[in-house]
């Protein structure tokens, strides 16, 4: 192409125009954040430029007329299965750019989703099912530190009364559904998706995560339903913050980008994020890869006991980790060290930004993670001091069921949720140019989200996947999420090694 | 009476209330011809104007004023102020284009016709059902048709 890089032509996508329908009202050059559809002076018409174009749908989805259809480009290399063309055009890019490769959401790399690979048990004759529309049915979970036993006081002697609970219990979180908005910071996405998750999660009787870039001060009426979290960068942490939420979170690490930090680049950072962040305006935010006063179990222990001091013992403190080869152990010892909840993002986590070559290749599918964490606390007799969240990867309300019955107490989902809202999975998250006004500050383009739109999606779709959990467990003859929890009696594989179904600890279908 | 709201926080400058607008002033009632065969042949205008500077934008129409300037100022009595619904309506027969409703309207709400010596007014949709147009085509709720 003229003017152009000889591989700009090796580009991904394709906009097709169907020119009967196409009418040149503009309102996709007015959409499109990249620029790739234009007004022709010189020929009276709307034209795009096909290298431009991320794959985002948004001209798609408001052309007027549906004249529009973005495609994958056609063009073929010759094939090869190790030089598959993703080899071949990150390549060409580094070698015109020297930089890392960036990549946004969670990883598209074909790793073994073993939710698919697990079904679920239904009631046939033997035991009766439950209907959930004319029964009780119960998802409520509460998320934090079991007492190993409870012991009670019995009424006075010849006085009436119930029995008195004298076990001093531990902080909890109540959730009406098995499933929390996981930490996306303010920055990441913008404030009203903020306001849209803080909102639906108050009407859901659910928590959101604040992500680690800070709480602004308008959303602290919603604290009931907030989990503030502690990241490295440390950024909008004060007393006043920690006191703010349901609980609190130590981000250790995420599934997306395990071992390694973040950098919310400066033009992200307006007037709302500085002051939330307390950092200055266009700035870097940059979190450091590891918490540099975390170096072992022990300092862990320290940061968990200096939070619950600093939040008088009021709230559980959540830790959570990546999905890494040791994530078992890792997980034994953070219960140790006092934490009430682990959180556990699985290498399909999404992100604003990540180096592609460590979303694809670093950590483990959550499937795995649960199951083997799960395990471990259960053999070691501590599974009671802490809930387990599972995050990265969960797509629809069978893989809640999946999760819980592979020893989960409760999920996250962060792509769901912003799928809710419009998001493509396009992966430029981190142009913070957005279509969709998810991932961007850009006052233009951020006002895209309607909290009152997105709040009523993400609502909608949490009751939507509530209703689906309570048909299942029905079917499977449960009343009660607490009755599936840890319970892979519940589930039989299909096509998995006898390794893969000793750590999941399911027995084959047919078994 | 409910009229049509703009929120500027939400409004994204797609110009669907626009597009909304004249398929349902059209003859034809059909998108592509009325953009692209009414518009330039007949000069099928929009009632609605749109504003835009830097990210603010917002899509003004006719705010059917409690006391309406324009209809004070109409010699010919083509503007009226319905006793019944409250809207301020246009009767395109008696209009003879003196343009004095176009100055007085503080709004700038009022636009000449294109073609005709004649102006372009919102009608809040009178006949259709499910109120105004520019309000169900709105992506993203910024318009709202309320009783405020």
């Amino acid at each position: 192409m003229l003017f152009q890089p000889i591989n700009k032509n090796y580009h991904d996508y394709r906009i097709e125009r169907d020119k009967d329908l196409c009418i040149n009202c503009k309102v996709c050059i007015r959409q499109c954040a990249y620029e790739a559809h234009f007004w022709d002076e010189a020929r009276q018409k709307v034209r795009h430029d096909n290298t431009k174009c991320v794959g985002c749908h948004r001209c798609e989805a408001l052309c007027p007329t549906g004249a529009l259809c973005i495609r994958l480009n056609e063009s073929e290399f010759r094939p090869n299965a190790c030089w598959r063309p993703i080899f071949m055009k990150n390549i060409y890019k580094q070698a015109d750019t020297g930089g890392v490769l960036l990549a946004g959401m969670g990883s598209p790399v074909d790793i073994p989703v073993y939710w698919d690979n697990l079904l679920l048990d239904a009631s046939q004759v033997t035991n009766p099912s439950i209907d959930p529309l004319r029964e009780p049915m119960e998802l409520k979970t509460f998320l934090g530190s079991k007492p190993d036993r409870v012991e009670f006081a019995a009424p006075a002697k010849g006085k009436k009364g119930k029995p008195k609970l004298t076990t001093k219990l531990a902080p909890q979180i109540e959730l009406n559904y098995p499933i929390m908005f996981s930490a996306m910071s303010f920055g990441s996405i913008n404030f009203n998706l903020h306001v849209a998750m803080a909102r639906a999660a108050t009407e859901l009787g659910i928590c959101y995560n604040t992500g680690e870039g800070g709480l602004h001060k308008s959303l602290y009426k919603y604290g009931k339903n907030t989990i503030v979290q502690v990241a490295s960068g440390r950024f909008g942490v004060h007393a006043e913050y920690l006191n703010a939420g349901a609980g609190i979170e130590i981000k250790i690490g995420q599934g997306a980008k395990p071992g390694i930090g973040g950098h919310l680049p400066g033009e992200k950072i307006n007037e709302k994020v500085s002051e939330t962040r307390m950092i200055p305006v266009g700035s870097d935010a940059i979190s450091p890869a590891p918490h540099h006063d975390i170096y072992s179990i022990e300092d862990l222990h320290q940061l968990i006991f200096a939070l619950k001091e600093a939040s008088r013992y009021r709230v559980p403190v959540s830790v959570k980790i990546a999905a890494v080869h040791n994530v078992a152990a890792i997980a034994s010892g953070i219960v140790r060290a006092g934490a009430d909840i682990v959180a556990i993002d699985g290498m399909r986590g999404g992100t604003g930004a990540a180096p592609a070559m460590i979303r694809d290749n670093v950590g483990i599918p959550i499937e795995l993670a649960i199951a083997a964490v799960d395990q471990r606390l259960r053999d070691e007799g501590i599974r009671n001091r802490a809930s387990i969240i599972a995050a990265g990867g969960t797509r629809c309300s069978a893989d809640v069921v999946k999760a819980i019955a592979l020893g989960a107490d409760a999920c996250y989902i962060g792509t769901a949720a912003l799928l809710a809202v419009g998001c493509t999975l396009c992966g430029k998250c981190y142009t913070g140019k957005c279509p969709w006004g998810i991932a961007t500050n850009d006052s233009k383009l951020s006002k895209r989200q309607n909290p009152d739109i997105a709040a009523r999606k993400m609502a909608n779709l949490i009751r939507a996947w509530g209703h689906e959990i309570e048909e299942m467990l029905g079917g499977m003859g449960l009343n009660s999420i607490e009755s599936l929890r840890g319970n892979r009696d519940k589930l039989r594989a299909v096509g998995l090694s006898s390794t893969e179904m000793d750590i999941l600890g399911v027995k084959h279908a047919g078994r | 009476m409910k009229r049509v709201y703009p929120d500027k926080e939400y409004c994204i400058g797609c110009h669907l209330c626009e597009l909304a607008c004249i398929t349902v002033h059209s003859k034809s009632q059909d998108l592509i011809i009325a953009y692209t065969q009414e518009r330039l042949e007949d000069g099928l205008k929009a009632c609605k104007r749109f504003q835009e500077k830097g990210p603010t934008c917002v899509a003004l129409s006719c705010r059917h004023c409690d006391d309406p300037a324009c209809v004070a100022a109409c010699i010919s009595g083509a503007l009226q102020k319905d006793p019944e619904t409250g809207a301020t309506t246009y009767d395109i027969e008696k209009c003879v284009g003196c343009w004095s409703c176009l100055m007085a309207c503080p709004y700038g709400a009022i636009q000449r016709h294109p073609t005709l010596n004649k102006i372009v007014k919102c009608d809040l949709c009178r006949d259709r059902e499910g109120g105004p147009a520019c309000v169900a085509a709105c992506p993203n709720m910024a318009l709202k048709f309320e009783e405020r």
